[in-house]
């Protein structure tokens, strides 16, 4: 039963990854009872899985992500958000307000407009129709302040880390709020600009580097010296 | 997010006016600064000039062909400059196949307005046979990826494009052309750099990026020559501005322009 | 094409006009992410062609009732600048301009997993920028390039080269001059994994053994192309696959 690749080995759509008794897992496909990569990334193993990292991609929605979106139209019953996806997504009327509502096109501009950025989770999506989005619970609603880094999706995990760990570095460390879209927005805001610009400039570094080694030491590297610079 | 929609995203207009009344920019620059300026000319063999220019992630290529016509009635004995732009589909999620909208026709005629008021190209020396056959030297701007200013960054390639081309060395015997042996280059007399400057709030900023471009309602691109003289004007987008900008728009136009060239014909 | 009569394109050595054996390419230069609006970009010098391919999607299809409910629409447009031939082109498409979009869509389409991205859209744009004779080989490589940069589910990359009969020798990579004056032209496009053709054109004449021997001349050439693709590939993500950091080996899931 041969398994074809090394552990975290670059692959390249179409290459050949292994035989027989391995199960098809992300970015791979089976033909003919072999297993290749469809996508460019690490290919890699987890039990009888055999699957590709993407080292580059857009994002799907999944039911139960939190996404940041931008408000793009107003429609009768709710209204048309990008959340950088193949997708449109729509967030229906019924999922902003508590009561029952009867959607006049000013009301609605007045709770969320074209050009709003919102952060809103997916409670439905499958090919057949657009994702659809809510607002109500808690942690979610308009954002008016901060500012959006934006990277490829693959690589959200890794800028939230092991059990949060990047991530809380990165607060503790900047003393900002963040919140990651799993559609590869991410909203930074503080009350100090200039922690506000480092700890963007520190996503963007994670972003180039999240695959080598010994990102999490320079990460605290800049933080400390980020702090050292305050007056 | 998915740039198809180009509404400008609320908190990112705010942004912008915050830092610019500290005189600060989303990228960190200056109000006058240009983005980082890449040159390269030469690239395309078979046109008789070519050149490509990065300014900041805005990336044009600009290709000169020199072929032969008959004059416009009304200059018989003058060559004959045209200048077309393309905005393939290619260099930004908002630009469609298909043909040339407004933005492109109106890039194209104020990158010609300035290499034609400064009479860059000396037409009268691509005279062939008067009133019957002259060259036509055709200006043709590809925008291969859009990050704003399309407007600066298209003129400085079509400038260098044509300060670097090569025709083919001729005489006239007989009412007829004969080509020689040797490439020679194009009449140049002058040189025309175009200097774009949008307005936030009371403030000028040149060379607009992408985003700041969506966030601004007025801007104004001024093209200077080799004496400092203007040589074109284009105000653009539905904003306005008082005559007290303007006037500080074109010094700074002067400054900048001065730069770039500098920069640009002092390594050619 | 003119084919019932040709110059001396071969000399005495068995080398063509640039100095060429029959069975070597012109230099290629394969570059991937060249483009930051485009979601996936490739370009490639090939001999003194220089073409840019970009990719754009899977993306909202406009205008929308164009949508296909069980897949992906793909469209393919390619389209010459006006200072990359000869004599300057109108840049308006020509008939050629859009016979070589629908090949090239029918050479690459056979690769994308359409049935992933139901009701979108993926559009590819070829510009060339300078023509010397086989763009829509150039055109095809650096497409499927194009599309694994933007991170595009493939079976596999598509790769293309023609071979041909000139001075009735059959010969790799035919350049501009050979184009015009040889005596047959024929273009392939493959998935070598599989050896499924997914381009097959000719024009010219040859007898069928020719012909044979042609094509698989061409497939070899493709062979190489596509070692050119993969490096190119490779190059761009070279840095990733630098070790295992501890943190992020357990951020590495799977399904």
């Amino acid at each position: 039963m041969p398994l074809l690749i090394e552990r975290r080995q670059l692959v390249l759509p179409g290459d050949i990854l292994a035989e027989d008794d391995f199960n098809p897992g992300e970015n791979t496909y089976r033909e003919g009872g072999k297993i290749y990569a469809s996508l460019t990334g690490l290919a890699n193993i987890a039990g009888k899985n055999v699957y590709v990292v993407a080292l580059k991609g857009f994002y799907m929605p999944i039911v139960g992500d939190l996404v940041i979106g931008k408000v793009i139209d107003l429609r009768l019953g709710g209204w048309l958000v990008d959340i950088n996806s193949p997708y449109t997504a729509i967030l229906p009327t019924s999922e902003a307000f508590d009561r029952s509502f009867n959607s006049r096109r000013d009301e609605m501009s007045n709770f969320l407009d074209v050009g709003d950025l919102v952060v809103v989770k997916v409670i439905a999506f499958d090919r057949t129709r657009d994702p659809q989005l809510t607002i109500r619970e808690s942690g979610l609603g308009k954002v008016s302040k901060g500012h959006i880094v934006r990277v490829t999706p693959t690589k959200i995990p890794r800028v939230i880390g092991r059990k949060g760990s990047m991530i809380n570095l990165l607060t503790r460390g900047t003393n900002t709020r963040i919140t990651v879209g799993q559609n590869g927005l991410i909203l930074v805001s503080g009350d100090r600009p200039e922690m506000e610009a480092l700890a963007v400039r520190i996503l963007q570094m994670i972003e180039r580097e999240a695959h080598t080694l010994g990102l999490t030491d320079r990460v605290e590297e800049l933080l400390k010296k980020g702090k050292g610079t305050e007056s | 997010m998915s740039d198809s929609y180009e509404v400008p995203i609320s908190i990112k207009m705010k942004r912008i006016g915050e830092l610019i009344v500290q005189d600060k920019r989303l990228d960190g620059r200056g109000l006058l600064d240009y983005r980082e300026i890449k040159v390269e000319t030469g690239m395309i063999e078979k046109a008789n000039g070519s050149a490509l220019v990065s300014l900041g992630n805005t990336k044009i290529l600009t290709g000169v062909k020199v072929e032969t016509g008959t004059p416009f009635p009304d200059t018989p004995e003058e060559g004959v400059l045209t200048v077309n732009a393309e905005l393939v589909p290619l260099a930004s999620p908002s630009f469609e196949a298909g043909p040339p909208r407004e933005e492109s026709i109106e890039l194209a005629r104020v990158v010609d307005r300035g290499i034609r008021e400064s009479k860059a190209l000396d037409s009268k020396k691509l005279c062939i046979v008067p009133g019957k056959l002259v060259f036509i030297v055709f200006v043709d701007i590809y925008v291969l990826d859009h990050d704003g200013n399309l407007f600066d960054a298209s003129a400085l390639a079509s400038m260098l494009a044509l300060t670097t081309a090569k025709m083919r060395e001729f005489e006239v015997k007989d009412g007829a052309i004969v080509y020689k042996d040797g490439f020679v280059p194009l009449p140049i007399n002058n040189h025309a750099f175009e200097v774009t400057m949008a307005k936030i709030g009371d403030k000028l900023i040149v060379d607009p990026s992408l985003e700041e471009e969506s966030a601004v309602d007025t801007q104004i691109t001024i093209a200077v020559d080799d004496e400092g003289n203007i040589c074109a004007t284009q105000k653009s987008k539905i904003g306005v501005f008082k005559p007290t900008e303007i006037v500080e728009a074109v010094k700074i136009a002067q400054t900048k322009a001065a730069e770039i060239r500098e920069k640009v014909l002092g390594g050619l | 094409m003119s084919k019932t009569k040709s110059e001396k394109l071969i000399n005495e050595k068995g080398l063509r006009v640039d100095g060429r054996k029959f069975d070597e390419l012109r230099p290629i230069k394969i570059e991937v992410g060249t483009l930051e609006r485009a979601n996936g970009s490739a370009y490639i010098e090939w001999g003194k062609n220089k073409i840019l391919a970009a990719v754009y999607g899977p993306r909202e299809v406009h205008p929308r009732h164009l949508a296909l409910p069980d897949r992906t629409l793909f469209r393919c447009r390619y389209h010459m600048a006006p200072f990359s031939t000869e004599e300057r082109k109108n840049p308006a498409p020509s008939r050629r301009e859009i016979e070589l979009s629908k090949v090239i869509r029918e050479a690459v389409e056979p690769s994308i997993f359409t049935e992933l991205f139901p009701r979108t859209g993926i559009d590819v744009f070829i510009e060339v920028l300078e023509s010397e004779g086989g763009t829509r080989c150039a055109g095809i490589t650096a497409t499927s390039l194009a599309l694994a940069d933007a991170g595009i589910p493939l079976k596999d990359l598509i790769v293309a080269c023609a071979a041909g009969k000139v001075d009735g020798q059959i010969v790799l990579d035919l350049d501009e001059v050979e184009d015009q004056k040889g005596q047959a032209d024929l273009p392939v496009a493959i998935s070598l994994r599989t050896g499924e053709i997914t381009l097959l054109q000719m024009d010219g004449i040859m007898s069928a053994e020719e012909y044979e021997k042609a094509l698989n001349l061409a497939i070899e050439g493709c062979g190489r192309v596509h070692e050119m693709q993969r490096e190119a590939l490779k190059k761009k993500y070279a840095m990733e696959e630098e070790g295992a950091e501890k943190e992020g080996e357990d951020e590495v899931t799977s399904e």
